[in-house]
């Protein structure tokens, strides 16, 4: 519009350096120090050996769910939902794992794969039941995902302090630790598990088949660019809405299980931890494009694990990392539409 | 029996619906201008805070309401700027923006968490506030609950009684033919979305200056812009039915307080989640009323055929399936 047409590199460096002016701005107006700020984050993400096994272990549960989003956006649905999701997830785990733990009905291994399954069922129902509201019941996937967040949340919150209490006190600090035997193998004996990375680059790596390489990306894809004509090609955009979201709600309602197997090790409140709604951030930042969401998910993943040591060092809110990643989310959109992409694509 | 009980139950459900009523208000203004703002949710949530350390600082909490309309006012000029200057959608920037403006909140307001700040109080009707039953419930009530009734009656009148209503409303039913007819479309739209805006930023300063008093993370006021969004489709788009749905859903948060001790057994979250299932079952039941398929179905009945109105109500135009065509 203004500008002519800019390479992408360049307009990348463009909004990177705006969303730094805008972020800076914002820091310098909520009275701290903006450059040690930035420095204290950087330092908290990247700075030691700690850092970065926090930073890869947050990797993992976004690069998950921003896996999951791109097979829904690649129908247009925007499904919110992912946090119940993901709550979901780790409750199915948790329950199969409560089933079997006493009883030693399975090996240990059996049955921590048999939770992840169990995850990926929950999580799968519950993006289903926003799916089906918006199929057959005319209601949007941003309301019905959103009211079935705060539902999933409440029934976590129901069993921590009822049914799945610890015995004596029930409280807010979590179900009672799972054994030792029924966790992900840890990696260097840090609470963080290889196997959530390894599972969510295999996810990763299936949606960039799915949407890529078959013949039901290509279907995905006819649906989002038009439902109409899909539906005259018998392509039934329904079922296919329907597989997206089922798909989607598994890979999310496994991050859900990675997260109790592999990290806190129990049903905590808001277990889900706010990583569902950074992902759908980030699939933004990345376009939707696959090829740029595994950056993406690093770099908010720095910024989320960073963000922990603001408290402590200087007593500022840790929700600055959402800030910041707001902020790159709106510059992008406003560069897309001041600088449209040169290249066959065209503009946004 | 007297009636100290019903007057405070009916007190609390007003009490209760006052931001509901104007977050809805001014989510109607922009939609029937044709902007669909996502961004209430946060709008909502970086009002209130702006507005209690607005009113901490000045120690006026008038000043804390003007300063929570304002802010809203400047949320919803970010969107219009999107939306109307540089084309963007204004679904996935009012959805960016919602979640924005939630984490900014909690940023920016770190230092005000947990303090103590004025509050709007009560305000007393000379020689109404007396009367049995609405005397307590409306006239010796925080103003909050007269404000927000107000402002139903003058949304109404400005929508549907002034010409400037009227440009507002054709604007949002047909932008093209707006535009032949002389009228400035964008203009119109990026007024509207402000006016709606600043609405929805009372509706914060509300929660925390008067309903749900102070600032903390969490406020206590999250979802109440969705379920303010979720009102606006139930209420067809008019005020007065928008207000009796944020009056329902205010009536089910009191009654989940009431029966709390009624019944200690259910747990306390169970009530602070109900209003979001009854949001979805509200939002499935209305749809699918106004689904072509239904009111076919329905005129074929004998006697309730004749109840069916032959057109589907509720969307603008502008609006209409904005939704369900994606972002």
């Amino acid at each position: 519009m203004i500008a002519g047409r800019a390479a992408p590199l360049v307009r990348a460096a463009l909004v990177l350096a705006l969303a730094l002016g805008v972020t800076l701005a914002i820091v310098f107006a909520a009275g701290a120090p903006p450059f040690d700020t930035l420095a204290v984050m950087a330092k908290g993400g990247l700075g030691s050996r700690t850092a970065l096994l926090r930073t890869l272990s947050a990797l993992a549960p976004l690069l998950l769910c921003g896996s999951a989003l791109c097979v829904t956006f690649a129908v247009n649905l925007w499904n919110i939902g992912v946090e119940g999701q993901i709550t979901m997830g780790a409750v199915f785990g948790l329950s199969l794992l409560r089933a079997v733990d006493p009883a030693g009905a399975l090996p240990p291994d059996a049955a921590v794969a048999g939770s992840l399954v169990a995850a990926m069922a929950g999580g799968a129902a519950w993006a289903l039941i926003a799916g089906v509201l918006r199929t057959h019941g005319r209601v949007h996937e941003i309301f019905s995902g959103l009211g079935l967040n705060f539902v999933a949340m409440g029934i976590s919150l129901w069993l921590i302090l009822g049914p799945w209490k610890r015995p004596g006190m029930a409280s807010m600090s979590g179900t009672e630790p799972l054994a030792n035997a029924l966790w992900l193998p840890a990696l260097f004996g840090r609470p963080m598990s290889l196997w959530g990375l390894i599972l969510a680059l295999a996810a990763y790596g299936f949606a960039v088949w799915l949407l890529g390489r078959t013949f039901f990306g290509l279907t995905l894809s006819a649906v989002r660019q038009n439902a109409m004509a899909a539906e005259r090609l018998g392509l039934r955009p329904k079922r296919r809405m329907l597989a997206a979201m089922g798909i989607c709600g598994a890979l999310a309602g496994l991050c859900g299980g990675v997260l109790v197997t592999g990290l806190y090790h129990r049903l905590i409140p808001s277990i889900s931890g706010n990583y569902g709604y950074t992902a759908i951030l980030a699939v933004l930042l990345a376009s939707g494009s696959l090829p740029f969401l595994p950056l993406a998910c690093l770099f908010f993943a720095v910024l989320t694990v960073g963000s922990i040591q603001l408290p402590l060092e200087l007593s500022l809110d840790s929700s600055l990392a959402g800030v910041i990643q707001g902020v790159l989310v709106l510059t992008l959109f406003a560069a897309r539409r001041l600088w449209p992409a040169a290249g066959p694509k065209g503009g946004a | 029996m007297s009636l100290d009980y019903p007057a405070a139950l009916l007190g609390a459900v007003l009490f209760a619906a006052a931001p509901l009523i104007l977050a809805a208000l001014g989510e109607t203004i922009s939609e029937r201008g044709g902007v669909i703002n996502l961004s209430m949710d946060g709008t909502v949530l970086l009002a209130a805070m702006v507005a209690f350390a607005a009113a901490r600082a000045s120690g006026d909490p008038y000043a804390g309401l003007a300063a929570g309309a304002a802010a809203g006012a400047a949320v919803a000029g970010v969107l219009a700027f999107f939306g109307a200057a540089l084309g963007a959608s204004e679904l996935a920037v009012g959805f960016v923006l919602t979640l924005f403006c939630r984490e900014l909140a909690y940023f920016v307001g770190h230092g005000q968490a947990r303090q103590p700040g004025p509050d709007l109080g009560v305000f007393s009707v000379p020689g109404l506030s007396d009367l049995p039953l609405v005397g307590p419930a409306l006239f010796r009530q925080s103003p909050v609950v007269l404000l927000s009734l107000l402002a139903v009656a003058a949304v109404w009148f400005f929508l549907m009684r002034t010409r400037a209503g009227l440009v507002l409303r054709a604007v949002g039913e047909s932008p093209g033919a707006a535009a032949a007819r002389g009228i400035a479309v964008a203009r119109v739209r990026v007024l509207c979305c402000l006016a709606g805006g600043a609405l929805a930023g009372c509706a914060g300063a509300f929660y925390s200056l008067a309903v749900k008093p102070g600032w903390g993370h969490p406020q206590g006021c999250e979802g109440a812009g969705w379920i303010a969004l979720a009102i606006v489709i139930f209420g067809g788009w008019k005020p007065a039915r928008v207000a009796f749905g944020a009056l329902f859903f205010a009536a089910i948060q009191v009654a989940g307080i009431a029966l709390q001790d009624v019944l200690p057994g259910l747990s306390g979250t169970l009530f602070q989640i109900a209003p979001f299932p009854v949001m979805i079952a509200t939002l499935l039941v209305v749809n699918l009323r106004r689904s072509a398929a239904f009111r076919e179905a329905a005129r074929r009945l004998p006697l309730l055929g004749r109840l069916m109105p032959r057109t589907a109500g509720g969307a603008p135009g502008a609006v209409a399936g904005a939704l369900d065509r994606g972002f």
